[in-house]
């Protein structure tokens, strides 16, 4: 029996063409999780909104040997869907089957990466769900903030600020040959990360992954450089106004710091004091908690590549919406000033150091870590030295993080809502 | 080999309390975590007019202090303790969870006993409360999707509580009292009301032990009668047409369902999984991520026809018949008026011709992998356990898997036939203001 008593024992192996295996086996349930992250995001395509998205959602709808009708046999006889996403940075592909399947999906996973035709009757139709997709979109408030705000914080021509699904105008325009090139040009075995985890030993996995990807033979592409974030700004704010809708959603942020910076821990106790301890921190204890304002008050930290976005949120009343403003300004202006209490900071470490065995309750959840921690270079060992990074951390280090980041008169704020709210 | 049975591995063990908790055990030796949950047999179908959403505004007061945790330290305790917790309310049931390390145990039976019987109810907090759930609700409202889903069930049930949305009506939210909240409170919070399930690298004696020490003096109360009633049969087709600002159509379809422990229960699921892909039995963790559904007739017929952008179907295990729904999103460009009546000749080419032996058998495939997936942590199990022990009984959740593999294609096809009819559905459409007439 497999256990994780002692942390996770992962088996990283590097195929000779650069295609990168993280293997963890677990005893949970007779499955596995694969989760292939392909350096392929929106930070990576041309001047192309959506370019990305759409080429993860047409990437398993067939290939050179498998037409989109046979690949969804082979995949839904066993139980399987592939779930295919862009992200900022890269595309995922991630898939549970039973163990006793591994080997057919993991064939089916190298030839969907490998060898995609994006057959245009694929196109035509998935290209038309995306913009039913968008113009859902357009009537969420939650999702118009968001977008709203990095748009404000980045501008339209940063991979962090352009709209990652593309708008209804960039997905027309989009040629089936562009998917192609941007394929041939992003998938190639250097940007491929490959991690296996559950009831498989890290030895098999990794012959599957050599059986299937060992052939491939192609040169790592030239990298993007992430840009950096424009100057800091003063205060900005934005209302769209969304008739019809009973809450007001609030975005408010700032930029904040890269994932490979060494200030990113004090960053993210500092985050978890402001708006994710309990039911989100220092914001719901007071719009939440103490106000009533709300059902939803808190905020997050995504400190990635570049220097990420640190946003709050919270969805109110139309009524209240300059109350709960004052509120965020209140809380945000407050940590930054004085910083956090010792009790809080240490409850905060607590929290962090406890949680670190929950993070491997699922394989998905394994997975997830052991791609981060490679993407970032962290090491194997990484959930071992993750305890003693947070040890180090001190009070005054953490209010040193929220005066840099917590100024109010540098935020950046969107409210979308009925035109109550936007007045 | 039995997926199921070498997930759920080691031993299980099931006790009553003499004051009638209900404990079960099963020891995951996996990693080194437990999962504690405690589960109420009560949520909105015991809720009378007036009180619509008492359940749920009750599960938010007991995260607000109680006779030895104070109100500010109730939440922070369990994360302290590097856990994780949370609560959900819904027709049948309340439930209760944290998941730490597993020599937390101690400390989250401490909470789960503490919240049963020795809640507050501050009046202050209270009113505190109700803005909070008013503004839960006003978040669902900006949904279009929910908004609809909250008619076409009211539409679809006449007398059966099934009807009102668990979160409540707002008349009701605005008007309730502190004493009406601790007067439910009060009724349906005993322990021979309750199940409490402990999962993870325990040990079952052990675990039964501390059960014992800290809910064993807490007192049985009389039992709660549970509001119930059966929905008159439906006789007619009933619509409902929500207009409002919007940028997009959405249309459900809902049937009158079976009972978990109805006959019909698993033919229909297995026609699910035929008509829309496996989803598996688990509200906590079987609607996430991505579904089996290309190979499925509504995505095959209306999805790959360009027809609807997305579709799924919903049928959940409940105490009483709840509803089948079928959910469906026209691309843009496609009418309402023409994907229902494509929607309905796909429905109505299955009664008329029945169903492929190998359509059940790929069904039934999928949903047994998604018994295996949805069991993949002492959480996800936690739930299940307490989930079928409370909604179909004792035992039911071993069962699952041989009642699914029972099922047969002649099943599937009469279920269809008898349960898909016209008579009783209930259609919705939400159509944008921009786009209406």
């Amino acid at each position: 029996m497999t256990t994780l008593a002692r942390g996770l024992s992962p088996v990283r192996e590097e195929l000779e063409n650069g295609v990168v295996l993280l293997a963890q086996q677990t005893s949970a349930a007779p499955a596995v999780t694969i989760h292939a992250r392909i350096l392929a995001g929106c930070l990576h395509e041309p001047a192309r909104p959506g370019l990305a998205y759409l080429t993860a959602k047409l990437l398993d709808r067939g290939t050179a040997l498998r037409p989109a009708d046979r690949m969804a046999v082979e995949l839904e006889d066993r139980g399987v869907a592939l779930k295919v996403r862009a992200s900022r940075h890269a595309i995922s592909l991630t898939a549970t089957c039973l163990a006793e399947d591994l080997p057919q999906i993991v064939t089916i996973v190298a030839d969907v990466l490998r060898a995609p035709s994006f057959p245009a009757e694929q196109l035509h139709r998935r290209r038309g769900e995306l913009i039913t997709g968008l113009r859902q979109d357009d009537d969420n408030p939650f999702l118009r903030a968001g977008d709203a705000l990095v748009r404000l914080l980045y501008g339209a021509d940063h991979p962090y600020g352009r709209p990652l699904k593309g708008t209804v105008a960039s997905l027309s325009r989009i040629e089936r040959q562009e998917l192609v090139d941007y394929h041939a040009r992003r998938f190639r075995p250097s940007t491929v990360t490959l991690a296996i985890v559950g009831d498989v030993a890290p030895a098999d996995a990794a012959a599957l992954v050599e059986r299937e990807f060992g052939s491939w033979q192609a040169d790592a592409p030239d990298e993007a450089a992430m840009p950096g974030p424009p100057a800091p700004p003063t205060r900005q704010m934005a209302h769209l106004s969304m008739p019809g809708k009973a809450q007001a959603d609030i975005a408010y942020g700032f930029t904040s710091v890269s994932r490979l910076d060494p200030r990113y821990y004090a960053y993210w106790m500092m985050n978890i004091i402001l708006g994710e301890f309990g039911l989100g921190g220092r914001l719901a204890a007071n719009i939440r908690e103490r106000q009533g304002m709300a059902y939803y008050a808190c905020s997050s930290l995504d400190a990635a590549l570049g220097e990420g976005a640190l946003i709050v949120r919270a969805g109110v009343d139309p009524r209240n919406v300059e109350r709960a403003l004052a509120a965020i300004d209140a809380e945000v202006g407050a940590l930054g000033r004085w910083g956090p209490t010792t009790d809080e900071l240490e409850e905060t470490r607590q929290f962090l150091i406890g949680s670190v065995p929950r993070f491997f309750e699922t394989n998905q959840g394994i997975a997830a870590f052991l791609q981060s921690a490679e993407y970032f270079g962290l090491g194997l060992d990484y959930d071992r030295r993750l305890p003693h990074l947070l040890e180090a951390v001190t009070r005054a280090d953490v209010a040193a993080a929220a005066g840099e980041v917590l100024r109010p008169d540098a935020a950046a704020v969107v409210v979308a809502g009925p035109a109550e709210a936007a007045s | 080999m039995c997926p199921l049975e070498a997930a759920v591995n080691t031993s299980f063990r099931r006790a009553v309390l003499d004051n009638g908790l209900t404990v079960l055990v099963q020891e995951v030796v996996s990693a080194p975590l437990v999962s504690v949950w405690c589960w109420y047999r009560v949520g909105s179908r015991d809720e009378v007019p007036g009180m619509t959403g008492a359940s749920h505004w009750v599960e938010h007061m007991n995260f607000k202090g109680t006779e030895r945790i104070p109100r500010d330290q109730m939440k922070g305790l369990i994360e302290r303790l590097g856990g994780m917790w949370n609560g959900y309310t819904w027709i049948d049931q309340t439930a209760y969870l944290e998941t730490a390390g597993r020599d937390a145990l101690d400390h989250l039976l401490f909470v789960e006993a503490q919240r049963m019987a020795s809640g507050l109810y501050d009046p202050t907090e209270c009113e505190a409360e109700r803005t909070v759930i008013i503004s839960e609700l006003q978040g669902g409202e900006n949904d279009p999707d929910q908004v609809l889903d909250t008619e076409v069930t009211a539409t679809a049930f006449r007398a059966h509580p099934y009807r009102h949305p668990t979160i409540g009506w707002l008349d009701d939210l605005q008007a309730m009292t502190r004493d009406d909240l601790y007067e439910h409170y009060r009724r349906f919070y005993i322990p021979n009301n309750a199940a409490l399930v402990v999962v993870g690298d325990v040990e079952a004696d052990d675990v039964l032990r501390r059960v014992e020490r800290h809910f064993g003096a807490i007192p049985p109360g009389p039992p709660p009668r549970r509001v119930s009633c059966a929905e008159p049969r439906q006789l007619g087709e009933r619509r409902v047409l929500v207009e409002r600002p919007g940028t997009a159509a959405y249309l459900k379809v809902v049937y009158h369902a079976p009972a978990v422990t109805d006959a019909d229960f698993f033919p229909l699921l297995v026609l699910d999984a035929v008509l829309t892909g496996a989803k598996g039995l688990s509200l906590w963790s079987s609607f996430r991520g991505a579904l089996p559904q290309r190979r499925s007739r509504v995505y095959r017929e209306l999805v790959e026809r360009g027809l609807a952008s997305s579709i799924s179907g919903a049928l959940l295990p409940t105490i009483d018949p709840f509803l089948y729904t079928l959910s469906l999103t026209p691309t843009d460009g496609v009418t309402l008026e023409v994907l229902e009546s494509e929607a309905f000749a796909v429905l109505e080419k299955l009664r008329t011709d029945g169903v492929e032996a190998a359509e059940v058998q790929r069904a039934q495939r999928q949903l047994r992998a998604r018994l295996v997936f949805e069991s993949d942590s002492v959480t996800n199990i936690a739930h299940q356990l307490g989930y079928f022990e409370t909604v179909a009984g004792p035992g039911f959740y071993r069962q699952l898997r041989d009642r699914i593999d029972r099922v047969t294609p002649d099943q599937v096809w009469d279920v269809a036939r008898r349960r898909l009819a016209s008579d009783y559905r209930t259609v919705g459409w939400f159509r944008p203001e921009a786009f209406a007439r």
